[in-house]
Protein backbone atom coordinates (compact mmCIF):
# COMPACT_ATOMS: atom_id res chain seq x y z
CA UNK A 1 0.00 0.00 0.00
CA UNK A 2 2.78 2.73 1.10
CA UNK A 3 5.09 1.55 -1.89
CA UNK A 4 2.27 1.98 -4.04
CA UNK A 5 1.69 5.67 -2.64
CA UNK A 6 5.40 6.51 -2.26
CA UNK A 7 6.65 5.05 -5.83
CA UNK A 8 3.68 5.60 -7.66
CA UNK A 9 1.23 8.08 -6.81
CA UNK A 10 3.58 11.00 -5.18
CA UNK A 11 5.83 10.83 -8.05
CA UNK A 12 2.84 10.84 -10.60
CA UNK A 13 1.74 13.66 -8.56
CA UNK A 14 4.90 15.34 -8.85
CA UNK A 15 5.01 15.09 -12.75
CA UNK A 16 1.13 16.08 -13.25
CA UNK A 17 2.12 19.20 -11.13
CA UNK A 18 4.99 19.90 -13.97
CA UNK A 19 2.35 19.16 -16.48
CA UNK A 20 -0.49 21.22 -14.89
CA UNK A 21 1.87 24.34 -15.05
CA UNK A 22 3.23 23.70 -18.68
CA UNK A 23 -0.70 22.92 -20.26
CA UNK A 24 -2.08 26.44 -18.44
CA UNK A 25 0.04 28.36 -20.77
CA UNK A 26 -0.46 26.29 -23.99
CA UNK A 27 -4.51 26.58 -23.20
CA UNK A 28 -4.04 30.37 -22.34
CA UNK A 29 -2.44 30.90 -25.60
CA UNK A 30 -4.64 28.71 -27.37
CA UNK A 31 -8.20 30.48 -26.12
CA UNK A 32 -6.62 34.05 -26.40
CA UNK A 33 -4.56 33.87 -29.73
CA UNK A 34 -6.64 30.86 -31.46
CA UNK A 35 -3.52 28.81 -32.37
CA UNK A 36 -1.31 25.86 -30.85
CA UNK A 37 1.89 26.88 -29.77
CA UNK A 38 4.43 24.47 -30.38
CA UNK A 39 7.50 26.73 -29.07
CA UNK A 40 6.07 26.53 -25.65
CA UNK A 41 8.24 23.74 -24.71
CA UNK A 42 11.47 25.19 -26.21
CA UNK A 43 10.32 28.85 -24.51
CA UNK A 44 10.22 26.53 -21.15
CA UNK A 45 13.14 24.86 -21.90
CA UNK A 46 15.22 28.22 -22.62
CA UNK A 47 13.84 30.01 -19.55
CA UNK A 48 15.23 26.87 -17.42
CA UNK A 49 18.68 27.49 -19.11
CA UNK A 50 18.60 30.96 -17.66
CA UNK A 51 17.61 29.98 -14.81
CA UNK A 52 20.46 27.28 -14.68
CA UNK A 53 22.85 30.41 -15.38
CA UNK A 54 21.54 32.14 -12.57
CA UNK A 55 22.69 29.61 -10.40
CA UNK A 56 25.74 29.30 -11.26
CA UNK A 57 26.25 33.05 -11.39
CA UNK A 58 24.90 34.03 -8.16
CA UNK A 59 24.26 30.24 -6.15
CA UNK A 60 20.64 30.82 -6.09
CA UNK A 61 18.79 28.18 -4.82
CA UNK A 62 16.90 26.86 -8.04
CA UNK A 63 13.73 27.80 -6.71
CA UNK A 64 14.80 31.42 -6.59
CA UNK A 65 16.92 31.61 -9.71
CA UNK A 66 13.17 30.68 -11.79
CA UNK A 67 11.69 34.08 -10.57
CA UNK A 68 14.57 36.65 -12.51
CA UNK A 69 14.19 33.84 -15.02
CA UNK A 70 10.65 34.14 -15.49
CA UNK A 71 10.44 37.72 -15.52
CA UNK A 72 13.29 37.26 -18.55
CA UNK A 73 11.48 34.65 -20.16
CA UNK A 74 8.70 36.48 -20.12
CA UNK A 75 10.41 39.72 -21.72
CA UNK A 76 12.18 37.60 -24.15
CA UNK A 77 8.08 35.88 -25.53
CA UNK A 78 7.02 39.56 -26.34
CA UNK A 79 10.06 40.13 -28.11
CA UNK A 80 9.06 36.85 -29.92
CA UNK A 81 5.82 37.81 -30.13
CA UNK A 82 6.67 41.25 -32.08
CA UNK A 83 8.99 39.54 -34.27
CA UNK A 84 7.15 36.29 -34.91
CA UNK A 85 3.57 36.30 -34.42
CA UNK A 86 1.79 39.56 -34.09
CA UNK A 87 2.46 39.97 -38.28
CA UNK A 88 0.29 36.94 -39.05
CA UNK A 89 -2.10 38.15 -36.27
CA UNK A 90 -5.11 38.37 -39.32
CA UNK A 91 -3.64 35.45 -40.85
CA UNK A 92 -5.24 32.53 -41.16
CA UNK A 93 -4.10 30.59 -37.81
CA UNK A 94 -2.16 27.86 -39.70
CA UNK A 95 0.11 30.61 -40.18
CA UNK A 96 1.09 30.94 -36.83
CA UNK A 97 1.28 27.26 -35.97
CA UNK A 98 3.46 27.17 -38.61
CA UNK A 99 5.89 30.35 -37.56
CA UNK A 100 5.80 28.90 -33.60
CA UNK A 101 6.93 25.34 -34.90
CA UNK A 102 10.21 27.49 -36.83
CA UNK A 103 10.28 29.32 -33.54
CA UNK A 104 10.33 25.65 -31.97
CA UNK A 105 13.27 24.91 -33.73
CA UNK A 106 15.49 28.60 -33.65
CA UNK A 107 15.40 28.33 -30.40
CA UNK A 108 16.36 25.10 -29.78
CA UNK A 109 19.29 25.47 -31.85
CA UNK A 110 20.43 28.51 -30.32
CA UNK A 111 20.36 26.73 -26.94
CA UNK A 112 22.41 24.00 -27.98
CA UNK A 113 24.73 26.67 -29.39
CA UNK A 114 25.17 28.69 -25.97
CA UNK A 115 25.13 25.89 -23.85
CA UNK A 116 25.79 22.88 -25.34
CA UNK A 117 23.96 19.97 -25.96
CA UNK A 118 25.17 18.16 -22.34
CA UNK A 119 22.55 17.79 -19.76
CA UNK A 120 23.17 19.22 -16.57
CA UNK A 121 21.92 18.64 -13.24
CA UNK A 122 20.09 22.31 -11.52
CA UNK A 123 20.23 20.76 -8.14
CA UNK A 124 23.71 19.57 -7.13
CA UNK A 125 23.83 16.50 -4.69
CA UNK A 126 21.32 13.44 -4.28
CA UNK A 127 18.55 14.05 -2.17
CA UNK A 128 17.20 11.52 0.04
CA UNK A 129 13.69 11.06 0.90
CA UNK A 130 12.36 11.92 4.29
CA UNK A 131 10.46 9.77 6.34
CA UNK A 132 6.79 11.38 7.27
CA UNK A 133 3.75 9.97 8.93
CA UNK A 134 6.10 7.46 10.91
CA UNK A 135 8.04 6.53 8.51
CA UNK A 136 5.34 5.18 6.17
CA UNK A 137 5.37 8.14 3.66
CA UNK A 138 8.47 8.61 1.91
CA UNK A 139 8.98 12.07 0.44
CA UNK A 140 12.08 13.64 -0.89
CA UNK A 141 11.85 17.64 -0.01
CA UNK A 142 12.22 18.69 -3.51
CA UNK A 143 8.94 17.03 -4.16
CA UNK A 144 7.50 18.91 -1.32
CA UNK A 145 8.81 21.77 -2.94
CA UNK A 146 7.22 21.44 -6.30
CA UNK A 147 4.03 20.21 -5.43
CA UNK A 148 3.83 23.43 -2.68
CA UNK A 149 5.12 25.79 -5.36
CA UNK A 150 2.59 24.78 -8.06
CA UNK A 151 -0.03 24.97 -5.49
CA UNK A 152 1.34 28.56 -5.16
CA UNK A 153 0.74 29.40 -8.74
CA UNK A 154 -1.94 27.49 -9.51
CA UNK A 155 -3.64 29.98 -6.21
CA UNK A 156 -1.79 33.03 -8.23
CA UNK A 157 -3.45 32.07 -11.50
CA UNK A 158 -7.16 31.84 -9.93
CA UNK A 159 -6.67 34.86 -8.53
CA UNK A 160 -5.10 37.25 -11.30
CA UNK A 161 -7.94 35.21 -14.07
CA UNK A 162 -10.85 35.93 -11.58
CA UNK A 163 -9.84 38.77 -9.16
CA UNK A 164 -7.90 41.35 -11.73
CA UNK A 165 -9.16 43.34 -14.42
CA UNK A 166 -6.78 42.29 -17.22
CA UNK A 167 -7.34 38.47 -15.95
CA UNK A 168 -10.96 38.76 -16.46
CA UNK A 169 -10.24 40.55 -19.97
CA UNK A 170 -8.29 37.58 -20.59
CA UNK A 171 -11.04 35.54 -20.45
CA UNK A 172 -13.22 38.39 -22.11
CA UNK A 173 -11.11 37.88 -24.95
CA UNK A 174 -10.81 33.97 -24.72
CA UNK A 175 -15.01 34.43 -24.49
CA UNK A 176 -15.30 36.52 -27.79
CA UNK A 177 -12.48 38.55 -29.30
CA UNK A 178 -14.81 40.65 -31.68
CA UNK A 179 -16.98 41.37 -28.64
CA UNK A 180 -14.29 42.70 -26.52
CA UNK A 181 -12.83 44.52 -29.66
CA UNK A 182 -16.53 46.55 -29.10
CA UNK A 183 -15.85 46.87 -25.61
CA UNK A 184 -13.07 49.06 -25.95
CA UNK A 185 -11.05 46.28 -24.34
CA UNK A 186 -7.21 46.40 -25.46
CA UNK A 187 -6.86 43.25 -27.56
CA UNK A 188 -2.91 43.94 -28.05
CA UNK A 189 -2.61 44.08 -23.91
CA UNK A 190 -4.40 41.50 -22.93
CA UNK A 191 -2.35 39.17 -25.86
CA UNK A 192 0.63 40.72 -24.30
CA UNK A 193 -0.20 39.72 -20.70
CA UNK A 194 -1.31 36.10 -22.14
CA UNK A 195 2.53 35.75 -22.96
CA UNK A 196 4.05 37.00 -20.00
CA UNK A 197 1.91 34.42 -17.84
CA UNK A 198 2.32 31.41 -20.23
CA UNK A 199 6.05 32.52 -20.37
CA UNK A 200 6.20 32.89 -16.70
CA UNK A 201 4.54 29.31 -15.85
CA UNK A 202 6.12 27.60 -18.20
CA UNK A 203 9.80 28.39 -16.88
CA UNK A 204 8.68 27.41 -13.41
CA UNK A 205 7.43 24.04 -14.96
CA UNK A 206 10.43 23.59 -16.59
CA UNK A 207 12.42 24.39 -13.29
CA UNK A 208 10.56 22.14 -11.55
CA UNK A 209 11.34 19.18 -14.23
CA UNK A 210 15.25 20.23 -14.04
CA UNK A 211 14.82 20.05 -9.83
CA UNK A 212 13.18 16.30 -10.43
CA UNK A 213 15.51 15.53 -12.90
CA UNK A 214 18.16 17.29 -14.89
CA UNK A 215 18.32 20.41 -17.82
CA UNK A 216 18.86 19.39 -21.23
CA UNK A 217 17.84 20.96 -24.47
CA UNK A 218 15.02 17.92 -25.19
CA UNK A 219 13.23 18.82 -22.38
CA UNK A 220 10.84 21.33 -23.75
CA UNK A 221 10.59 18.74 -26.83
CA UNK A 222 9.36 15.89 -24.87
CA UNK A 223 7.07 18.04 -22.52
CA UNK A 224 5.13 18.85 -25.81
CA UNK A 225 3.23 15.88 -26.28
CA UNK A 226 1.71 15.46 -22.71
CA UNK A 227 1.59 19.58 -22.12
CA UNK A 228 -0.91 19.36 -25.00
CA UNK A 229 -2.27 16.52 -24.10
CA UNK A 230 -3.65 17.87 -21.19
CA UNK A 231 -4.57 21.18 -22.48
CA UNK A 232 -6.65 19.11 -24.66
CA UNK A 233 -8.08 16.39 -21.95
CA UNK A 234 -9.14 19.35 -19.98
CA UNK A 235 -10.87 21.04 -22.53
CA UNK A 236 -8.81 23.60 -24.43
CA UNK A 237 -9.15 27.51 -23.38
CA UNK A 238 -9.86 25.93 -19.86
CA UNK A 239 -7.36 27.26 -17.44
CA UNK A 240 -9.08 24.82 -14.82
CA UNK A 241 -8.83 21.58 -17.16
CA UNK A 242 -5.44 21.96 -18.39
CA UNK A 243 -4.34 21.59 -14.43
CA UNK A 244 -7.02 18.52 -13.93
CA UNK A 245 -5.53 16.99 -17.13
CA UNK A 246 -1.97 17.78 -16.03
CA UNK A 247 -2.88 15.63 -12.83
CA UNK A 248 -4.47 12.70 -14.40
CA UNK A 249 -1.49 12.61 -17.44
CA UNK A 250 1.15 12.54 -14.60
CA UNK A 251 -0.59 10.29 -12.11
CA UNK A 252 -1.58 7.76 -15.07
CA UNK A 253 1.98 7.34 -16.56
CA UNK A 254 3.30 6.47 -13.18
CA UNK A 255 0.62 4.33 -12.37
CA UNK A 256 0.92 2.48 -15.71
CA UNK A 257 3.92 0.98 -14.24
CA UNK A 258 2.59 -0.35 -11.06
CA UNK A 259 2.27 -4.37 -11.27
CA UNK A 260 -1.30 -4.28 -11.20
CA UNK A 261 -1.35 -7.70 -12.62
CA UNK A 262 0.92 -10.23 -11.28
CA UNK A 263 4.78 -8.61 -9.93
CA UNK A 264 5.89 -7.61 -13.65
CA UNK A 265 4.55 -3.65 -14.22
CA UNK A 266 1.21 -3.40 -15.96
CA UNK A 267 3.33 -1.28 -18.57
CA UNK A 268 7.04 -1.42 -19.52
CA UNK A 269 8.32 1.97 -18.34
CA UNK A 270 9.71 2.56 -21.53
CA UNK A 271 6.16 2.88 -23.09
CA UNK A 272 5.09 5.48 -20.55
CA UNK A 273 4.97 8.62 -22.48
CA UNK A 274 2.50 6.81 -24.81
CA UNK A 275 -0.36 7.37 -22.54
CA UNK A 276 -0.68 10.73 -22.83
CA UNK A 277 -0.68 10.03 -26.49
CA UNK A 278 -3.18 7.57 -26.06
CA UNK A 279 -5.54 9.75 -24.05
CA UNK A 280 -5.20 12.33 -26.68
CA UNK A 281 -6.11 10.91 -29.29
CA UNK A 282 -8.92 8.94 -27.07
CA UNK A 283 -10.29 12.26 -26.39
CA UNK A 284 -10.38 13.84 -29.87
CA UNK A 285 -12.23 10.84 -31.23
CA UNK A 286 -14.59 10.86 -28.38
CA UNK A 287 -14.92 14.24 -26.65
CA UNK A 288 -13.15 16.63 -28.39
CA UNK A 289 -14.34 19.63 -26.22
CA UNK A 290 -12.63 17.68 -23.51
CA UNK A 291 -13.93 17.13 -19.70
CA UNK A 292 -14.43 20.70 -19.00
CA UNK A 293 -16.16 21.81 -22.80
CA UNK A 294 -13.70 23.71 -24.12
CA UNK A 295 -12.89 24.52 -27.38
CA UNK A 296 -12.58 22.39 -30.26
CA UNK A 297 -9.33 22.30 -32.18
CA UNK B 1 -26.92 69.94 -32.75
CA UNK B 2 -28.13 66.32 -33.48
CA UNK B 3 -25.73 63.78 -31.36
CA UNK B 4 -25.13 61.55 -34.12
CA UNK B 5 -25.46 62.32 -37.86
CA UNK B 6 -24.80 59.74 -41.15
CA UNK B 7 -24.71 62.24 -44.21
CA UNK B 8 -24.87 60.34 -47.31
CA UNK B 9 -23.19 57.35 -46.33
CA UNK B 10 -22.20 54.96 -49.04
CA UNK B 11 -20.43 51.48 -47.26
CA UNK B 12 -19.87 47.89 -47.84
CA UNK B 13 -17.95 44.85 -47.32
CA UNK B 14 -15.25 44.36 -49.05
CA UNK B 15 -15.92 45.47 -53.11
CA UNK B 16 -19.59 45.35 -53.20
CA UNK B 17 -21.46 48.58 -51.61
CA UNK B 18 -24.41 48.03 -49.29
CA UNK B 19 -25.41 51.46 -48.26
CA UNK B 20 -25.83 54.30 -50.91
CA UNK B 21 -26.24 57.68 -49.69
CA UNK B 22 -28.04 56.49 -46.46
CA UNK B 23 -28.50 59.69 -44.25
CA UNK B 24 -29.71 59.52 -40.83
CA UNK B 25 -29.76 61.82 -37.36
CA UNK B 26 -30.32 61.38 -33.99
CA UNK B 27 -31.19 64.54 -31.95
CA UNK B 28 -30.77 64.64 -27.88
CA UNK B 29 -33.19 62.71 -25.88
CA UNK B 30 -34.33 60.92 -28.85
CA UNK B 31 -35.59 57.35 -29.51
CA UNK B 32 -34.71 56.97 -33.36
CA UNK B 33 -35.89 53.58 -34.84
CA UNK B 34 -34.74 52.10 -38.24
CA UNK B 35 -36.81 49.47 -39.72
CA UNK B 36 -36.72 47.63 -43.38
CA UNK B 37 -36.92 44.33 -45.03
CA UNK B 38 -34.37 41.41 -44.44
CA UNK B 39 -31.05 42.12 -45.85
CA UNK B 40 -32.15 46.17 -46.21
CA UNK B 41 -29.10 46.84 -44.42
CA UNK B 42 -30.04 48.16 -41.34
CA UNK B 43 -27.25 46.29 -39.54
CA UNK B 44 -24.73 47.51 -41.50
CA UNK B 45 -25.54 51.05 -41.19
CA UNK B 46 -24.89 50.71 -37.38
CA UNK B 47 -21.83 48.74 -38.14
CA UNK B 48 -20.76 51.71 -40.11
CA UNK B 49 -21.02 54.29 -37.57
CA UNK B 50 -18.91 51.99 -35.00
CA UNK B 51 -16.03 51.64 -37.67
CA UNK B 52 -16.53 47.92 -38.60
CA UNK B 53 -16.70 48.69 -42.60
CA UNK B 54 -15.56 50.66 -44.83
CA UNK B 55 -17.09 54.14 -45.55
CA UNK B 56 -16.27 55.05 -49.20
CA UNK B 57 -17.84 58.07 -49.09
CA UNK B 58 -20.04 60.35 -47.01
CA UNK B 59 -19.27 60.87 -43.39
CA UNK B 60 -20.59 60.31 -39.95
CA UNK B 61 -20.54 62.97 -37.24
CA UNK B 62 -20.87 62.61 -33.69
CA UNK B 63 -21.83 66.36 -32.28
CA UNK B 64 -19.09 68.42 -34.07
CA UNK B 65 -16.51 65.56 -34.84
CA UNK B 66 -16.14 63.91 -37.57
CA UNK B 67 -16.01 60.13 -36.93
CA UNK B 68 -15.91 58.36 -40.22
CA UNK B 69 -13.70 55.24 -40.49
CA UNK B 70 -12.88 55.34 -37.01
CA UNK B 71 -11.76 51.57 -35.77
CA UNK B 72 -14.43 50.92 -32.77
CA UNK B 73 -12.13 50.48 -29.84
CA UNK B 74 -11.82 54.33 -30.42
CA UNK B 75 -15.85 54.76 -30.87
CA UNK B 76 -16.60 53.02 -27.90
CA UNK B 77 -13.92 55.91 -25.75
CA UNK B 78 -15.65 58.40 -27.26
CA UNK B 79 -18.64 57.50 -25.22
CA UNK B 80 -20.51 55.69 -28.59
CA UNK B 81 -21.98 52.14 -27.13
CA UNK B 82 -23.10 49.04 -29.69
CA UNK B 83 -25.07 46.34 -28.85
CA UNK B 84 -24.91 43.84 -31.75
CA UNK B 85 -27.62 41.50 -32.62
CA UNK B 86 -26.21 38.21 -31.70
CA UNK B 87 -22.81 37.56 -29.17
CA UNK B 88 -23.43 40.50 -27.42
CA UNK B 89 -22.83 39.22 -23.92
CA UNK B 90 -19.76 37.21 -22.87
CA UNK B 91 -20.93 33.36 -21.85
CA UNK B 92 -18.65 32.64 -19.50
CA UNK B 93 -18.05 35.54 -17.68
CA UNK B 94 -20.65 35.99 -14.77
CA UNK B 95 -23.09 38.82 -15.19
CA UNK B 96 -21.13 41.36 -13.07
CA UNK B 97 -17.93 40.44 -15.03
CA UNK B 98 -19.80 41.66 -18.06
CA UNK B 99 -20.90 44.61 -16.46
CA UNK B 100 -17.21 45.42 -15.42
CA UNK B 101 -16.09 45.19 -18.80
CA UNK B 102 -18.74 47.67 -20.12
CA UNK B 103 -16.62 49.95 -18.18
CA UNK B 104 -12.89 49.03 -19.15
CA UNK B 105 -12.39 52.08 -20.84
CA UNK B 106 -13.50 54.06 -17.73
CA UNK B 107 -10.77 55.80 -15.79
CA UNK B 108 -12.56 56.73 -12.84
CA UNK B 109 -14.62 54.89 -10.53
CA UNK B 110 -17.20 52.81 -12.16
CA UNK B 111 -18.86 51.15 -8.70
CA UNK B 112 -21.65 53.87 -8.05
CA UNK B 113 -21.94 53.03 -12.15
CA UNK B 114 -22.77 49.33 -11.03
CA UNK B 115 -25.17 50.30 -8.58
CA UNK B 116 -27.56 52.83 -10.86
CA UNK B 117 -27.34 49.60 -13.28
CA UNK B 118 -28.57 47.11 -10.62
CA UNK B 119 -30.95 49.32 -9.26
CA UNK B 120 -32.55 49.73 -12.99
CA UNK B 121 -32.08 46.10 -13.71
CA UNK B 122 -33.18 44.82 -10.58
CA UNK B 123 -33.10 40.96 -12.35
CA UNK B 124 -29.37 41.56 -13.08
CA UNK B 125 -28.44 42.24 -9.33
CA UNK B 126 -29.97 38.61 -8.35
CA UNK B 127 -27.59 36.88 -10.96
CA UNK B 128 -25.08 38.61 -10.80
CA UNK B 129 -22.77 36.13 -9.86
CA UNK B 130 -24.14 33.53 -12.87
CA UNK B 131 -22.34 32.89 -15.96
CA UNK B 132 -23.96 35.02 -18.67
CA UNK B 133 -24.26 32.15 -20.84
CA UNK B 134 -26.92 30.24 -18.12
CA UNK B 135 -29.38 33.32 -18.83
CA UNK B 136 -32.70 33.43 -21.05
CA UNK B 137 -32.68 34.96 -24.09
CA UNK B 138 -34.41 38.29 -22.42
CA UNK B 139 -32.12 38.50 -19.60
CA UNK B 140 -28.77 38.51 -22.15
CA UNK B 141 -29.86 41.56 -23.46
CA UNK B 142 -30.56 43.07 -20.39
CA UNK B 143 -26.88 41.95 -19.24
CA UNK B 144 -25.89 43.52 -23.29
CA UNK B 145 -27.47 46.30 -22.29
CA UNK B 146 -26.40 47.01 -19.09
CA UNK B 147 -22.81 46.43 -20.18
CA UNK B 148 -23.26 48.99 -22.45
CA UNK B 149 -24.28 51.47 -20.51
CA UNK B 150 -21.69 51.04 -17.67
CA UNK B 151 -19.89 53.96 -19.49
CA UNK B 152 -22.41 56.38 -19.38
CA UNK B 153 -22.66 56.63 -23.38
CA UNK B 154 -23.38 59.67 -25.15
CA UNK B 155 -25.56 57.54 -27.34
CA UNK B 156 -26.58 53.49 -27.22
CA UNK B 157 -26.70 51.84 -30.34
CA UNK B 158 -28.97 48.57 -30.49
CA UNK B 159 -29.58 46.12 -33.25
CA UNK B 160 -32.82 44.05 -32.75
CA UNK B 161 -32.97 43.39 -29.25
CA UNK B 162 -35.92 41.85 -29.29
CA UNK B 163 -34.72 39.63 -32.01
CA UNK B 164 -36.11 35.30 -31.16
CA UNK B 165 -37.66 36.70 -27.87
CA UNK B 166 -41.24 35.54 -26.71
CA UNK B 167 -43.88 38.29 -26.54
CA UNK B 168 -44.04 38.83 -23.14
CA UNK B 169 -40.06 39.41 -22.99
CA UNK B 170 -40.43 41.53 -26.33
CA UNK B 171 -42.51 44.08 -24.20
CA UNK B 172 -39.85 44.14 -21.43
CA UNK B 173 -37.33 45.05 -23.36
CA UNK B 174 -38.88 47.86 -25.14
CA UNK B 175 -40.22 49.38 -21.96
CA UNK B 176 -36.30 49.09 -20.93
CA UNK B 177 -35.78 51.06 -23.47
CA UNK B 178 -38.31 53.83 -22.73
CA UNK B 179 -36.71 53.81 -19.28
CA UNK B 180 -32.81 54.10 -20.24
CA UNK B 181 -34.10 56.87 -22.71
CA UNK B 182 -36.03 58.28 -19.86
CA UNK B 183 -32.70 58.80 -18.11
CA UNK B 184 -31.33 60.75 -20.70
CA UNK B 185 -29.64 58.33 -23.07
CA UNK B 186 -30.47 59.25 -27.06
CA UNK B 187 -30.93 55.68 -28.44
CA UNK B 188 -30.69 54.57 -32.36
CA UNK B 189 -32.38 51.12 -32.29
CA UNK B 190 -32.72 48.68 -35.86
CA UNK B 191 -35.82 46.94 -35.18
CA UNK B 192 -38.33 43.56 -36.71
CA UNK B 193 -41.18 44.24 -34.63
CA UNK B 194 -42.08 47.27 -36.32
CA UNK B 195 -45.57 48.11 -34.86
CA UNK B 196 -44.28 47.86 -30.96
CA UNK B 197 -40.65 49.86 -32.11
CA UNK B 198 -42.41 52.65 -33.63
CA UNK B 199 -45.00 52.89 -31.16
CA UNK B 200 -42.11 54.10 -28.62
CA UNK B 201 -40.18 55.90 -31.08
CA UNK B 202 -39.75 59.76 -31.68
CA UNK B 203 -38.44 59.21 -34.60
CA UNK B 204 -38.06 56.51 -37.68
CA UNK B 205 -36.77 55.98 -40.68
CA UNK B 206 -37.42 53.39 -43.36
CA UNK B 207 -34.16 51.80 -45.34
CA UNK B 208 -34.68 49.19 -48.38
CA UNK B 209 -32.05 48.29 -50.66
CA UNK B 210 -29.48 50.11 -48.51
CA UNK B 211 -31.36 53.57 -49.52
CA UNK B 212 -33.57 55.81 -47.48
CA UNK B 213 -37.20 55.17 -48.28
CA UNK B 214 -39.24 56.85 -45.53
CA UNK B 215 -38.83 59.11 -42.32
CA UNK B 216 -41.12 60.52 -39.57
CA UNK B 217 -42.26 60.83 -36.67
CA UNK B 218 -43.08 56.85 -34.74
CA UNK B 219 -46.94 58.00 -35.24
CA UNK B 220 -46.40 59.32 -38.87
CA UNK B 221 -44.85 56.31 -40.06
CA UNK B 222 -47.35 54.08 -38.23
CA UNK B 223 -50.35 55.64 -40.07
CA UNK B 224 -48.99 55.49 -43.27
CA UNK B 225 -50.06 53.02 -45.71
CA UNK B 226 -47.31 51.72 -47.75
CA UNK B 227 -45.62 51.01 -44.10
CA UNK B 228 -48.21 49.77 -42.97
CA UNK B 229 -48.60 47.17 -46.00
CA UNK B 230 -44.91 46.17 -46.01
CA UNK B 231 -44.12 46.13 -42.36
CA UNK B 232 -47.21 46.25 -40.20
CA UNK B 233 -48.88 43.07 -41.53
CA UNK B 234 -52.08 41.81 -40.22
CA UNK B 235 -51.32 41.37 -36.92
CA UNK B 236 -47.53 43.42 -36.78
N1 LIG C 1 -20.08 40.24 -43.25
C1 LIG C 1 -20.66 40.44 -44.45
N2 LIG C 1 -19.96 40.31 -45.60
C2 LIG C 1 -20.55 40.52 -46.80
N3 LIG C 1 -21.84 40.86 -46.96
C3 LIG C 1 -22.60 40.99 -45.86
C4 LIG C 1 -22.05 40.79 -44.56
N4 LIG C 1 -23.04 41.01 -43.66
C5 LIG C 1 -24.15 41.33 -44.36
N5 LIG C 1 -23.87 41.33 -45.69
C6 LIG C 1 -24.83 41.67 -46.74
O1 LIG C 1 -25.20 43.02 -46.59
C7 LIG C 1 -26.58 43.18 -46.87
C8 LIG C 1 -27.25 43.92 -45.74
O2 LIG C 1 -27.14 43.13 -44.57
P1 LIG C 1 -27.61 43.64 -43.15
O3 LIG C 1 -27.14 42.60 -42.18
O4 LIG C 1 -27.17 45.03 -42.95
O5 LIG C 1 -29.17 43.57 -43.30
P2 LIG C 1 -30.27 43.86 -42.21
O6 LIG C 1 -31.09 44.97 -42.77
O7 LIG C 1 -29.68 44.05 -40.89
O8 LIG C 1 -31.14 42.54 -42.28
P3 LIG C 1 -31.74 41.64 -41.11
O9 LIG C 1 -33.10 42.16 -40.89
O10 LIG C 1 -31.78 40.28 -41.72
O11 LIG C 1 -30.86 41.73 -39.93
C9 LIG C 1 -27.15 41.81 -47.12
O12 LIG C 1 -27.30 41.65 -48.51
C10 LIG C 1 -26.10 40.86 -46.60
O13 LIG C 1 -26.07 39.71 -47.40
MG1 LIG D 1 -29.55 42.91 -39.13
Amino acid sequence: MWEFVNFYLIPGLVLGCIYALGALGITLTFGILRFANFAHGEVMMLGTYLALTMVWLFGLHPLLAALPAMALTALLMLGLDRAFFRPFRSAPTIISVIASFGLMLMIRSAVQVIWGTQPRPILPGVQRPQAWLDGAILLAPKHVWILLATLAIMAAIHLLLTRTRIGKAMRAVADSPELARLTGIPVETVIRATWVVAAATAVAAGVMLAIDTQVETMMGFKMLLPMFAAAILGGIGRPFGAVAGGLVIGVAEELSAYPWLGTAPLLNPAYKSGIAFAIMVAMLVWRPSGLFRGRVL
Amino acid sequence: MSVLRLQDIDAGYGDSPILRGVSLHVDPGEVVVVIGPNGAGKSTALKAVFGLLNITAGKVLLEDREITNTPPERVVRQGVCYVPQTGNVFVSLTVQENLEMGAYVRRDDWRPRLKEIYEMFPDLAEKRNQPAGSLSGGQRQMVAMGKALMLDPRILLLDEPTAGLSPRYRGEIFQTVKRINAAGVPILMVEQNARQALAIADRAYVLVDGQNRHEGTGAQLLADPEVARMFLGAKG
